[in-house]
């Protein structure tokens, strides 16, 4: 990029051709007031506060909409130039309710700053004529509210909601005097095609739009921000959680303009979903059951006795009885220790998470490709990838932020976007294809993309030449999976999959995201190797912009997966099973180590039924609602020997527990999560935990110490320092280095700058390796009595078991049960119309919950969501397992759906 | 939305303007709504979202443009309009008379529409004619000097 020589204010800059004066004077700390401006926005220049003087212009010129031009010489604070702005500021207190001393936003409110700074005269506060506060189409949301007197018609808000989040749920509406901000039809914003993601409050620079359940809980001024790391999705988003300190609680959530990786976006998630650290319902105490029923107890008691019964258990046993379910809710330093303490003091590799049951396959299947199961490029690299191919991945409800990204790289920067997915998702509005695929057959759609791609000769000869082994296996087996033969599979027509193909091979730089649509299968590991063929065969693999990118789920389940919590491998996935790894381990934890890889999620709840595994310890997790097949999770959950569980509530989970722990949550600990693109991120302590409840980790060393194995560290920082030094990719990572922006891993050392994108120039592994796979049908397919196809997943505004988002009253206004959505064919032939509740029944369990009619899902096709307890999904889902990754098929089993007898 | 008993309104004189503006986008919607209040008599709500979904002109932009300019109204519109000025110099020469008077021959309220949809009665800031003061307006005829008992005969003139 060119520079361009300027003078601001006397002084020599430098600038960036394609910069205007704004954002050059602003990167070099020259103060220029500005109220319509917002880096994430298109400038629009309504203000007019931003005025300057640019030598040889006649009038003073707005600096946010006037483009750098080589040795222009421009001065910011004359006297003209700030009268004008005075009186600027002067007209907008005609329309604004100057009434700073009650409102929120008082200490961050821009207009306020700049009226102090230009002296505005006394009279200008009068408040406006005739306008009494009105209904407006925030009048009764539960997320946030608009306050017409104090809004200055900049219209960032609804630029934000359009060209950000693309939502377009705001308007300005009328003229004149009268212009204010409101929906379509002022119908109220849960009504309009609002998603709550708050950016219009992020956006606003004034009071006018504000968290309704934060108004009166302290102003701007006097609240301190502790900068932390969102605790739902894979995203990872910094949030600065602000506390007022008087009464030591959260009272709204903000984000940073410019931070990595979220620019100072939101989702309805991060914004709004924090009710449940201050929720009543956090355990305080530990619980311990006795003839039944919980009765409270002192740590002392919780320990000890947790204690005896696990090394009663070891010694009748083995230490094979025992099984530990770590979080991948839980900071980097909780797994490591909590593996450590399984592995070292109790003498098991029995150790996994959830991570088995969203992206075990693609670990297994990365990890055979490319010897490296992550992300291959970082998020921020998507906006400028000449093709997305998306593919079993509703990224805007289940990563929304990267969702943000997707949607840039196709508005502002005009990528190819392609979209497979058996529901008709947001996305696709934005796609320049879109194909739905009946669940459980993209191996069949992808072989016949790469079919398309070798007939056509869009394959990369010599990438596959230089990089890769095995194309002949593929070639082999490609060579009759046409797009005819995939039509018949998939249900999408030959000439759809031609295009899909064409789009993809042709694209300069193209990135395949995927998620759970992916791996949750039985062929789960075939269909994350599939994708590696396919970029692979393209050459996309391995520069910026290019490559194969799963979207982990959870917070953290990127750096729980890092730090061993599986049953295979050690921190840095060190294979347990290597005689010299494991001897290195014995000789860094001080004890001696199995060699035999343990149970996985599913595994372990079949050894119970199997009265292999006794005893279970669980630490922040919800199997009882998470796992599939309900009904056969909680008998094993039923019928253990003994149980621990260690969370923040009484999850279902927790009900069947012999001793309960209470925990802190991500606000009141310190530590690190790794977000999905491989960034270590910190987490701080913002409050102080309810009652007696300690960190995870903490109580992890006490059990410990208590088995005669003494665990104790000083700090979360000093646990880092310890992985650091047993885990290579993590080798460079400390608190300090990743105060201010976190690190991705591999960063092998301390002088390591941690790494954007993997595999260039060469794989992990050496050379890619190609795999030929065969189709196969899912595990349970339709049939007479179950003629639908049910497939689950997430919604935008809850996450997981619910547990936490649940305890949020503007999620809950917005999103307050669970569903099935089913298409207006088969609901008008079953009767069943929208609103009504039905029956869904598998082989396995029953559900009722209502019917959501909606022509987003193909005909045959069923989805509910499973957040929801008093809807489980779960009850539903096939428990069958990948034979590699032995992840469940949650994508797909067969199903009935009747109305129910009851009225509704 | 619920737009109430307005969900039945027929959409074929819609899918008819549409189809005369092929591709349309977001600078075509002035014309386009003017077609609609040709067509429908004003711009029922019902119908815009139709037209929202059909185009992809987002509901929200299109909200904004109808209630931006004074020709489009949202709610049905008599044939004719009334403006009828309560403006400082009409007050002061019996305004509030002639608004009264206005009212009770027609059996309406400020802002409302005759059941035979003959009129819609406005009242306005000023009409910019002072000097005829009391002032009133039907359709793009001024009326000056008004005393109540002139209303009736004026309003017989328009069917
Ligand atoms: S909350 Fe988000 S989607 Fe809703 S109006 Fe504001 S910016 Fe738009
Ligand atoms: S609500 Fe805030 S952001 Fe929106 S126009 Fe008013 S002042 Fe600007
Ligand atoms: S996108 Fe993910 S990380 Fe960001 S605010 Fe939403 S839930 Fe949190
Ligand atoms: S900031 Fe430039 S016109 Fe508003
Ligand atoms: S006051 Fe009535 S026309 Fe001016």
């Amino acid at each position: 990029m060119s520079e361009i020589q300027v003078t601001i204010n006397g002084k020599e800059l430098t600038s960036k051709a394609g910069q205007n004066i704004l954002e050059l004077a602003l990167a070099n700390d020259i103060e220029i007031p500005n109220l319509c401006y917002d880096p994430r926005l298109r400038p629009s220049g309504s203000c007019r506060l931003c005025v300057v003087e640019v030598q040889g212009q006649a009038e003073p010129v707005a600096a946010c909409t006037f483009q750098i031009q080589p040795g222009m010489v421009v001065q910011t604070q004359t006297e003209e130039i700030r009268a004008i702005r005075k009186t600027v500021l002067e007209l907008l207190f005609y329309e604004h309710r100057g009434s700073c001393t009650t409102c929120d936003e008082n200490g961050d409110c821009k207009l306020q700053r700049y009226a102090y700074e230009y002296q505005l005269s006394d009279d200008v506060f009068e408040p406006p004529a005739g306008e009494g506060r009105r209904e407006n189409y925030t009048t009764g949301n539960e997320a946030l509210e608009y306050d017409l007197g104090k809004c200055i018609r900049c219209g960032r808000c609804i630029q934000i909601c359009e060209e950000v989040q693309a939502d377009s749920a705001l308007t300005f509406k009328s003229r004149a005097a009268s212009v204010e901000v409101s929906t379509a039809f002022d119908m109220p914003l849960n009504d309009s095609t609002c998603e709550l993601c708050g950016q219009c409050i992020s956006s606003c620079p004034t009071g006018a739009l504000y968290e309704r359940a934060a108004k009166g809980k302290g102003q701007c001024k006097d609240l301190v921000r502790t900068r932390t790391t969102c605790p739902y999705c894979g995203v990872g988003c910094q949030i600065d959680l602000n506390v007022n300190p008087k009464a030591s609680e959260i009272v709204r959530v903000t984000s940073e303009v410019g931070c990595i990786p979220n620019n100072g976006n939101l989702c309805v998630k991060g914004r709004f979903g924090m009710d449940f650290i201050a929720s009543d319902k956090r355990l305080t105490e530990p619980l311990i059951k006795r003839n039944g029923k919980f009765e409270k107890a002192t740590w002392d008691e919780a320990i000890t006795f947790i204690a005896e019964r696990l090394k009663r258990t070891r010694s009748q046993f083995g230490a094979d009885s025992i099984a530990g379910l770590s979080s991948a809710k839980c900071t980097n330093e909780d797994n490591y220790v909590f593996q450590k303490f399984i592995r070292a003091c109790i003498g098991t590799n029995n150790v996994d998470h959830c991570a088995r049951l969203c992206h075990a396959s693609t670990v297994a299947g990365l990890a055979r490709a490319f010897g490296s199961g992550a992300m291959t490029n970082s998020i921020d690299e998507l906006k400028n990838a000449a093709c997305i191919f998306v593919i079993g991945s509703n990224t805007t409800e289940a990563h929304p932020v990267i969702g943000l990204y997707i949607k840039k790289a196709v508005m502002k920067n005009g990528a190819e976007l392609v979209v497979a997915d058996p529901r008709a998702i947001d996305l696709t509005r934005f796609a320049r294809l879109y194909i739905a695929q009946k669940p459980g057959t993209d191996v069949a759609l992808i072989n016949a993309m790469m079919n398309v791609i070798i007939n056509e000769e869009l394959h990369d000869k010599a990438f596959i030449k230089e990089r890769t082994e095995d194309f002949e296996k593929l070639e082999t087996i490609l060579k009759d999976f046409t797009p005819e033969k995939a039509e018949g599979i998939t249900t999408i027509p030959a000439d759809k999959i031609r295009a899909a193909a064409r789009l993809y091979a042709n694209a300069k730089t193209a990135s395949i995201v995927y998620s759970m649509g992916i791996t949750q299968h039985t062929t789960g590991t075939d269909n994350v190797l599939s994708l590696a063929n396919l970029a692979m065969l393209t050459g996309n693999v391995g520069a910026e912009s290019t490559g194969v990118n799963p979207l982990r789920g959870q917070n953290n389940v990127q750096g729980a997966c890092d730090l061993g919590a599986l049953p295979n491998v050690y921190p840095g996935y060190q294979s347990v099973e290597d005689s010299q790894i494991q001897a290195n381990f014995e000789s860094a934890w001080g004890g001696k180590l199995s060699g035999r890889k343990g149970l996985t999620v599913v595994e372990m709840m079949h050894a119970i039924e199997e009265g292999k595994v006794k005893a279970l310890y669980v630490m922040g997790e919800n199997p009882a609602l998470s796992d599939p097949n309900l009904n056969r999770t909680r008998r094993a959950l039923e019928k253990v020997d003994f149980l621990v569980v260690q969370d923040i509530f009484l999850s279902e989970t927790a009900e069947y527990a012999d001793v309960v722990l209470p925990s802190v949550c991500f606000a009141e600990k310190d530590g690190t999560f790794t977000n999905t693109e491989r960034r270590v991120q910190r987490v701080r302590k913002a409050v102080a935990p309810p009652g007696q409840a300690r960190s995870d980790w903490k109580i992890i060393c006490e059990v410990a110490t208590k088995m005669a194995y003494p665990m104790s560290y000083e700090g979360a920082d000093k646990i880092m320092g310890e992985i650091a030094s047993v885990t290579p990719i993590y080798g460079g990572i400390s608190f300090d280095r990743i105060d201010s922006v976190g690190l991705q891993w591999p960063c092998l050392d301390k002088g390591h700058p941690g790494t954007r994108f993997l595999h260039e120039g060469t794989f992990k592994r050496g050379k890619g390796k190609f795999h030929a796979v065969e189709f196969i049908e899912a595990d349970e397919l339709p049939d007479e009595d179950y003629p639908f196809v049910l497939t689950t997943g997430r919604q935008l505004y809850q996450f997981h078991t619910g547990t936490m988002t649940r305890k949020s009253p503007a999620i809950n206004q917005v999103s307050p049960t669970g569903y099935v959505e089913i298409h207006p064919d088969d609901a008008r032939r079953l009767e069943i119309s929208s609103g009504e509740n039905v029956e869904v029944i598998t082989r396995r369990g029953r559900v009722t919950t209502p019917a959501r009619v909606t022509s987003k899902i193909e005909k045959g096709w069923l989805f509910m969501p499973f957040h929801f307890r008093e809807s489980p999904a779960n009850m539903l889902t096939n428990d069958a397992l990948d034979p590699t990754a032995k992840i469940p098929e949650y994508k797909v089993c067969a199903a009935a759906v009747n109305k129910t007898k009851q009225p509704k | 939305m619920d737009f109430g008993k307005e969900g039945s309104l027929s959409i074929e004189p819609l899918d008819k303007i549409l189809a005369s503006v092929p591709n349309a986008g977001f600078g075509d919607l002035i014309p386009i709504l003017q077609k609609i209040q040709a067509a429908y008599g004003y711009l029922p709500p019902s119908v815009l979202m139709a037209a929202s979904s059909r185009t992809g002109i987002t509901a929200s932009r299109i909200y904004g443009v109808a209630t931006f300019y004074e020709q489009f109204h949202l709610e049905p519109h008599g044939r004719h309009t009334i403006k009828c000025c309560r403006g400082t110099a009409c007050h002061v020469r019996g305004g509030r008379n002639i608004i009264r008077a206005i009212s009770r021959t027609l059996g309406v309220e400020e802002s409302e529409t005759t059941e035979d949809m003959r009129f819609t009665f406005e009242t306005v800031a000023c009409l910019g004619t002072c000097f005829l003061a009391p002032v009133m307006m039907v359709n793009n005829d001024y009326y000056g000097h008004m005393t109540s008992n002139k209303v009736k005969d004026i309003l017989e003139r328009y069917s």
